[in-house]
């Protein structure tokens, strides 16, 4: 693998290309120009214009950057798992110029000085952007309240309690309150874990079999409910991420048409794994919130297809190879996910259900939109962050082409529908696939 | 996606037979009853002067109790002692991977000993499956009761002892009853009785205590002892832990006796000559009454010992199942 730093200020230009921008309703053939970090023209070169590096791109999309609301980069403080490097590396080879770390980080990320570390060694290492969200309460311990508005300062996006518990519903309005003061994006994973405290995948026919103890869907609809009806009190804008259960789509849907500010999104590996698959206690399946039934999965993907869920994210979440060999029950949740978050989106479009510029939307516009960035578009004089997928080049998954530094995947082996090519962050090459 | 195997899959060889022991589920009543029939050859060696046969000479077994027990232990140490291997009792307490030593490299360290086989107990549902898949496929690894998931040669005790009472399967209703939920045995028991045909198989305890979608597995399920009960031939009573009281499983031990005790005047709901079955220990006083647990129809001694012929079966069965294997795999790469 190239671990080299990403070149700057090159100009290039990408040729022939299909180029798709939903924010201009742009869906055509044409050149791509960029010079200086930035789009400078798209079908007619600029005046003067003498490429450094050309990449010819007939067959393939030219599309903005994704912009991934939720994936671990394990730094600091989970070297064994991975470092801001090698996932933010992992994360241009998959098409990534922008991505959100969540706060368990360890110390957590709850002061300005985590915050500025995870930028700086994102900034140095150069493959792609490191936005961190905030901690929503002291070092995630669900009394407290953090120093939101100094995180805000720091470079967070929004604040976020994760999957930890703020038992006391006061707190957690406060915390909203708080939160809304500032205008802050308040990230949900919502989960009442007193319902599941041992639970390890889905309740249902399967964990009965295994004898492997389940997370009911009412651990998911309990905690959402519950949150659903403090955003409405505090007016805080709310983001849902993960949601696993058909009954969460319908929560989100009835909130968003009685005009709730609250969005969702959903992780890929999540419109294609069932809790079925764990037959054979495979710790590669095991992951938080877990595979559900065919009629979760099913509603999911109905959420995608309909808006109610407006952001695809990877949940992409490294783990050491010693993480995942114990007992099903010992091993840690999680999937390492850059690896099939643009293919097995896409493949959203080879079965249907997604236009090409419905994808961009989900997967680079609505998030980038969501958190205030000017990214996820392909505008003249903006930054240049896109990638370049080529959507007839088959590949399998195997160990040896997963970049991150986690290879706990359940779907190598798996015949991916495409793959990215070209990644630019701010105009440099931040993945090039022919090199890697 | 990477490929999973089914824990019935991966404890068969290319012929069919046993080389791990992990689960009753998808068995062939054809391979159930013949662990029944070896079980049976095994019944008189107990009662020899010498208490010993050959199978198993020069083989070394290991007892991997990751959990405390004393009579399955001991059961499958006499059971592998009578067919004359060597055993080695491992005390996981005081073993290495109290010094943060990982399960992976304990067994490759016995597994560098030229261990045969591990009996594993372990409290994580899938422990030994994943010890047959990952760590040591070479060595015959038998379940001793690994989490909620499987306790199958309790099971298959279990099933000798109907057997032995009832003689054919086809015809019994078989009634388990009490804490499902946590019973590993009750799941086994389940898979086998299903697996040897049995009339119909039931469960009955309150909803806390029978986890969801229990019936997929092909049980019937029933809330009150007076209609479950009602013509049974077999009652399996399961142990209560005292924990499960503080855990809102349960309102206190008087109530669920009251309910689901099996007293004498609750077993008369089943046939007259229906048998009570405990995989033990028991409680008396709180899941049986005492005069039942002593009682004619109660043959849970007869278990226990039943427990180490069809220990040996198993033991056998698996080590030559497994042996049979390596010498293909061996001779097809010479």
């Amino acid at each position: 693998m190239d671990f080299s730093r990403p070149q700057f200020n090159q100009r290039i230009v990408i040729r022939n290309g299909r180029v798709i921008d939903p924010k201009q309703v742009l869906d055509q053939k044409a050149d791509v120009y960029i010079a200086d970090g930035v789009i400078a023209s798209i079908g007619e070169a600029p005046v003067g214009f003498k490429a450094d590096f050309e990449f010819d791109a007939n067959g393939m999309l030219v599309i903005p950057g994704a912009v991934d609301l939720c994936a671990r980069v394990r730094e600091p403080g989970q070297s064994q798992k991975g470092n801001i490097h090698t996932e933010t590396h992992a994360a241009a080879a998959a098409g990534i110029t922008h991505l959100c770390c969540p706060p368990d980080t360890n110390p957590v990320l709850d002061t300005r000085a985590v915050a500025a570390l995870i930028q700086e060694r994102a900034y140095q290492s150069g493959y792609a952007h490191v936005m961190p969200i905030g901690a929503m309460t002291k070092g995630l311990e669900g009394q407290q309240l953090s120093e939101m508005h100094a995180l805000r300062e720091a470079g967070c996006i929004g604040v976020s309690q994760l999957r930890h518990p703020i038992k006391d519903s006061q707190v957690l309005l406060r915390c909203l309150e708080y939160a809304s003061t500032f205008g802050l994006i308040v990230f949900f994973q919502s989960e009442d874990q007193s319902i599941s405290p041992l639970g390890g995948m889905h309740a249902g026919p399967t964990s009965t079999r295994l004898g492997l103890p389940g997370i009911p869907e009412c651990a998911e609809t309990i905690a959402l409910s519950r949150d659903l009806l403090l955003v409405e009190q505090t007016g805080v804008q709310a983001h849902f991420g993960q949601i696993s259960c058909a009954r969460s789509v319908d929560l989100i849907a009835n909130a968003q048409a009685r005009g709730l500010n609250v969005t969702a999104d959903v992780a890929v590996h999540q419109l294609y794994l069932t809790d079925n698959m764990i037959d054979g206690f495979n710790s590669a399946f095991h992951v938080r919130p877990p595979a559900r039934t065919e009629t979760d999965r099913q509603a999911l993907i109905d959420g995608v297809k309909s808006g109610v869920i407006s952001i695809l994210c990877s949940d992409h979440q490294p783990h050491e190879a010693a993480a995942k060999a114990e007992p099903f029950p010992n091993t840690e949740a999680g999937i390492s996910a850059f690896s099939h978050f643009l293919p097995l989106s896409y493949e959203l479009v080879d079965s249907g259900v997604l236009t090409e510029s419905e994808w961009v939307q989900r997967i680079a516009m609505n998030p980038a939109h969501l958190i205030g960035l000017d990214a996820g578009h392909l505008g003249i004089g903006s930054n240049a962050n896109l990638c370049v997928f080529d959507p007839n080049r088959e590949w399998t998954l195997k160990q040896e082409n997963v970049y991150s530094q986690g290879k706990n995947t359940p779907f190598l082996g798996r015949r991916m529908p495409g793959r990215v090519e070209l990644t630019l962050r701010d105009g440099s090459i931040s993945f090039r696939l022919s090199q890697a | 996606m990477t490929p999973t195997i089914p824990p019935h899959q991966l404890q068969l060889n290319p012929k069919g037979q046993l080389r791990h022991f992990l689960t009753t589920e998808g068995l062939s009543t054809e391979l159930l009853t013949e662990i029944l029939d070896t079980a049976e050859s095994f019944v008189s060696v107990g009662k020899q002067a010498v208490k010993k046969v050959p199978l198993l000479r020069g083989k070394t077994v290991v007892n991997l109790f990751f959990e405390a027990s004393t009579r399955t232990r001991t059961t499958f140490e006499l059971a592998a002692k009578r067919l004359s291997a060597d055993v080695l009792n491992i005390n996981i307490s005081t073993s290495a991977t109290s010094k943060g030593e990982s399960l992976m490299d304990m067994l490759w360290n016995l597994e560098a000993m030229d261990s045969d086989m591990f009996v594993v107990r372990h409290e994580a549902s899938g422990a030994p499956h994943f010890i047959a898949e990952h760590v040591c496929p070479t060595v015959a690894v038998i379940n001793a009761g690994d989490g909620r998931h499987a306790h199958p040669t309790q099971a298959m005790l279990d099933m000798y002892t109907i057997r032995r009472h009832k003689g054919d399967f086809r015809n019994l209703n078989v009634a388990i009853v009490g804490d499902v939920l946590h019973s590993r045995v009750a799941r086994s028991q389940v898979h086998a009785l299903r697996g040897l045909n049995v009339g119909e198989v039931r469960v009955i305890g309150p909803k806390t205590l029978i986890p969801s979608d229990f019936d997929t597995l092909g049980a019937r399920i029933y809330y009150d002892m007076a209609k479950g009960l009602k013509d049974v031939d077999v009652v399996i009573m399961l142990r209560l832990q005292k924990e499960r009281m503080q855990s809102a499983l349960l309102p206190s031990e008087s109530e669920f006796y009251r309910l689901y005790g099996l007293t004498t005047e609750k077993l008369a709901f089943a046939k007259p000559d229906a048998i009570v079955m405990h995989p033990g220990p028991i409680n008396r006083g709180v899941e049986i009454e005492s005069a039942v647990a002593d009682c004619k129809q109660s043959v849970i001694l007869q278990q226990v010992n039943y427990g180490i012929a069809v220990r040996m079966a198993v033991l056998s069965m698996a080590m030559s199942g497994q042996t049979e294997m390596q010498a293909a795999i061996e001779g097809g790469e010479a």
